[in-house]
């Protein structure tokens, strides 16, 4: 089977019905996507799916064959096509605003964090608080840095206005 | 990578090891080629100079994601004269870093923090010496800026590089050298940036989940949904390895009622996980979560009297007024986001185990008798997990680990499912509260009397005591005290002449394993004891705060009551005066409390649907005195946290069994707070210069536990006697007041 992975098409060995999460750590060996529950209730696996956030832990590889899956570690390439940058920035304006905040604390949950935010900005580049709340409200953190991630989806919503 | 240092990457003798020069790896080789611990009395267990004059610095403390790792390496490059760019330290490891006791109890900065000092100022000592014979001039003429030592008139200049550069110090740590004024700290005292972040928004830190060594297979454990009552186990009736064909590679292995599969591809493991067919021994030996309390409260038990001063029996008698408040607490599960995870190989006359342990010499120590093998046969390697919040199942996993690949002769990788960890930790203990507080016509408290029921902390791991080892109570050793009713908690942030304080401990089997929980039983003593602080503040028509103020003698627990008051702008009031019965109703509150060290006190503002029985808390203002806070924008990261899992705490967490064994075991069934009902919060660091270095992990918890049953009061008149606070027993509180 092959699957697009961050602009590159992958030939993996797993049976269709494996959850695209096992591939992607274990085959593609990525470090973004991460086990956290492997019933969709937390958000520590997810990725992009044609732009739209999944939950690699229950969608089964075969499901994204011919769509385009971004990760983590693709967001600032993602970023940069959807932006028409002339160059790939080092960080999504999301990761950057994490930082600038320092917002997090073990950070185990960030990938969703980062994942779900990118993919709100997407399609709503200045969303209100509660409109954050609500995006992310499916996204767990349990070291309770959610103030911080408010602020820095915020923050990353100014960055992405004033960058061409 | 991230503009860190090069060596912040390198992983002594692990099996990540990402691009290092030949120098490290002869470094990290000669280090990790004997077991350890490394000699501490010597200069070169504790720190390197480099020929790039850089500075490795040798800690023996974990990075849990509160970025205590950073702060660490604040304290030795400003002792070293050296910029934060110019140290870095390495994975713990025990045949490489220093043992420095366990990352808990709020130790890292505490008790970490003197000794890495200590050996920075004696290294930089040594190196003024060779300096002041390089260069030709007295020591007290020369001075360092970022690791260059100068004459004073700028002459003449050497750095540490070039003094020692990859040699070794070969000299004594005798503690004896002065260490620097908090007047000459540079980098002490200052928001430096987490070292940590960089990589963990990229997606580049390895996380332990991430870690994976070559011929490895996968492994999962295989137990009864929701563990069963400590000491009484769980027991195999039958198993049937036959039901596991179909899944490729998949074994089951063995070792007594310790079940576990493994596959060389991680999702047949899953799966093999979930298909073997095994029959396990019912049992009933829990008493259930409903009527858990009712079990301590009956159990006969010795008193063990933790403080006792004056005649409080005499005082409570002849009191002018007297409050009594009863609590009920729950167990509360540490639910690390990512469950824990390890990778053991296990050989014939050695092991390496990799795991997220918050103490490296502790678990070889339990590995190497489960194993049967020397001590210093067993080399434990640190990788960070997702947040621990204490003792969660990290040691349950690196024991599975270890087994497995005992038994199958390759390494083998571990991960617990949801289930595994939600379902089998070592819960923070259930507890029953009962204090009485007594004060005079003026105000003053004159008697306090708390009796506590709860258990201590099981010392076996699920896996040892699975296979068939002995469950023992956990020998609390330098962390004694935490497992009982707390000194400074339950009435030490208040001066009272007659003062008593019981524990009534009881058996740790027959009820669920339990461990540490990020500040022990703290909040469910601050929910019973500033409860009734504030009960004595109502009878008497004093304003709580005022009230406290007044029972305070010492200035600091005075410092963090002023500072959270003052952040959130409180104005005297009447708890529960304002209450206006409309649907949501708002109340304020007032708490203090802390764990075993520092000074903790939290202001709370919080809603109660009186509908449907949902609190929500709205804003949440914690002050911590942690005397020098190296960090202070960590310190003030560590707040929020608090304030937001104290709030997840209070409202959402409770662990649920019922006879026969655990039954929440998941973010459904143990819910946590989410966004949307995330309060606003605003951290307080009171910055005490000249004062000892002492723990903000987890020392404005019970604070805020304290404000947020007292906000609960001002907003409804009701005294709720048992958290969490879940709309169903807010209701039915509101329904018998």
């Amino acid at each position: 089977m092959s699957i697009n992975v961050n602009g590159k098409p992958w030939t993996v060995a797993a049976a269709p019905d494996t959850p695209l999460l096992y591939v992607l750590s274990n085959e593609l060996r990525l470090q973004g996507p991460r086990f956290g529950c492997g019933l969709a209730q937390c958000g520590s696996c997810s990725v992009l799916v044609d732009g739209v956030e999944r939950r690699s832990c229950v969608t089964p590889v075969s499901a994204v064959e011919g769509k385009s899956v971004t990760t983590l570690e693709g967001l600032p390439m993602w970023y940069a096509v959807m932006k028409r940058l002339e160059r790939v920035p080092e960080l999504h304006p999301v990761q950057q605003a994490m930082l600038d905040e320092q917002a997090a604390q073990c950070g185990y949950c960030y990938n969703g964090m980062i994942v779900k935010a990118a993919e709100l900005l997407s399609k709503n580049p200045r969303p209100d608080d509660a409109q954050i709340r609500r995006a992310m409200n499916g996204h767990l953190c349990r070291c309770g840095t959610y103030p911080r991630i408010i602020s820095a989806v915020r923050r990353a919503s100014e960055m992405m206005a004033v960058t061409r | 990578m991230s503009g860190l240092p090069r060596r912040e990457f390198l992983k002594a003798g692990g099996a990540l090891i990402i691009g290092f020069g030949l120098r490290d790896v002869l470094l990290a080789q000669t280090r990790g080629s004997v077991a350890g611990p490394p000699d501490a009395t010597q200069i070169d267990t504790w720190l390197a100079i480099h020929a790039d004059n850089t500075a490795t610095v040798y800690v023996g403390f974990a990075e849990l994601g509160q970025g205590g790792s950073t702060a660490l390496l604040q304290i030795a490059a400003d002792e070293l004269d050296l910029g934060m760019d110019q140290v870095s330290s390495v994975r713990l490891d025990t045949n490489v870093t220093p043992n420095q006791g366990g990352t808990y109890s709020s130790a890292s900065i505490a008790r970490g923090g003197p000794q890495v000092r200590t050996a920075a100022a004696e290294a930089r000592l040594a190196l003024l010496n060779m300096a002041s014979k390089r260069l030709n001039a007295a020591v007290d003429g020369l001075t360092v800026s970022k690791g260059v030592v100068s004459t004073r008139d700028g002459s003449t200049r050497v750095s540490y590089g070039d003094l020692v550069g990859d040699r070794m110090f070969n000299l004594p740590f005798t503690g004896s050298a002065p260490v620097k004024k908090p007047a000459e700290y540079k980098i002490v005292a200052t928001p430096v940036a987490r070292r940590d972040l960089p990589d963990k928004v990229r997606g580049t830190h390895v996380y332990m989940q991430h870690v994976r060594v070559p011929d490895m297979l996968h492994g999962r454990i295989v137990r009864p949904r929701g563990q069963r009552a400590y000491g009484v186990g769980a027991r195999v009736l039958s198993v049937n390895e036959a039901s596991l064909r179909g899944i490729p590679g998949a074994r089951l292995l063995r070792r007594g009622d310790f079940l576990g599969v493994v596959a060389g591809n991680e999702w047949d493991a899953i799966r093999a996980a979930r298909q073997l067919a095994v029959t396990w021994e019912g049992t009933s030996a829990l008493p259930g979560s409903e009527k858990v309390h009712e079990r301590m409260r009956s159990t006969k038990t010795p008193e063990e009297v933790v403080v006792q001063r004056g005649d409080v029996g005499a005082a409570l008698a002849s009191a002018a007024h007297v409050v009594s408040q009863t609590s009920h607490a729950p167990y509360q599960a540490h639910a690390p986001f990512g469950p824990n995870c390890a990778v053991a190989d296990v050989k014939a006359d050695s092991a390496l185990v990799m795991c997220s342990t918050q103490d490296v010499y502790a678990t070889r120590r339990t590995l190497a008798a489960l194993l049967k093998l020397p001590v210093e046969k067993v080399r434990v390697q640190y990788y960070e997990g997702s947040g621990t919040y204490g003792h969660s199942a990290y040691d349950d996993v690196a024991q599975a680990a270890a087994f497995l690949s005992q038994e199958a002769g390759k390494p083998v990788r571990v991960q617990f499912m949801r289930w595994d960890e939600h379902g089998w930790d070592n819960y923070g203990p259930a507890h029953v509260g009962e204090v009485r507080v007594a004060a005079d016509g003026s105000g003053k408290l004159t008697a306090y009397e708390y009796h506590g029921w709860q258990h201590s902390w099981s010392g076996t791991e699920a896996s040892a005591q699975l296979a068939g080892e002995r469950p023992v109570e956990f020998l609390a050793g330098p962390v004694q005290g935490v497992q009982g009713v707390n000194r400074l908690t339950c009435g030490g942030q208040y001066q009272i002449p007659n003062l008593r304080l019981v524990n009534h401990k009881l058996p740790v089997v027959e009820y669920l394993k339990a461990g540490w929980l990020r500040s022990p039983l703290d909040l469910s003593f601050a929910f019973t004891s500033e409860q009734a602080i504030d009960q004595l503040a109502h009878l008497l028509d004093i304003d709580p705060y005022e009230f406290r103020r007044r029972n305070i003698a010492d200035g600091r627990w005075l410092g963090v009551l002023d500072a959270a008051a003052n952040a959130a702008r409180w104005t005297p009031r009447r708890a529960a005066a304002k209450r206006n019965g409309g649907k949501i109703v708002a109340g304020r509150g007032i708490g203090l409390g802390t764990h075993l060290q520092s000074w903790g006190g939290a202001v709370a503002d919080i809603e109660v649907n009186t509908e449907t029985g949902k609190v929500v808390a709205t804003h949440l203002y914690g002050a911590i005195d942690a005397g020098l806070v190296v960090n202070p924008a960590i310190v003030e990261s560590q707040i929020c946290g608090q304030l937001v899992q104290t709030a997840s705490r209070m409202f959402h967490e409770e662990v649920t069994f019922d006879t026969s064994g655990v039954t929440s075991l998941d973010w459904s069934t143990y819910p946590i707070l989410r966004f949307d009902e995330c309060p606003e919060v605003t951290p307080i660091v009171v910055q005490q210069l000249n004062e000892r270095c002492l723990g903000a992990g987890e020392e404005v918890m019970a604070a805020a536990a304290g404000a947020i049953a007292n906000a609960f009061f001002d907003a409804t008149g009701v005294r709720m006697e048992e958290f969490p606070l879940t709309p169903k027993r807010v209701l039915s509180a509101l329904k018998r007041a």
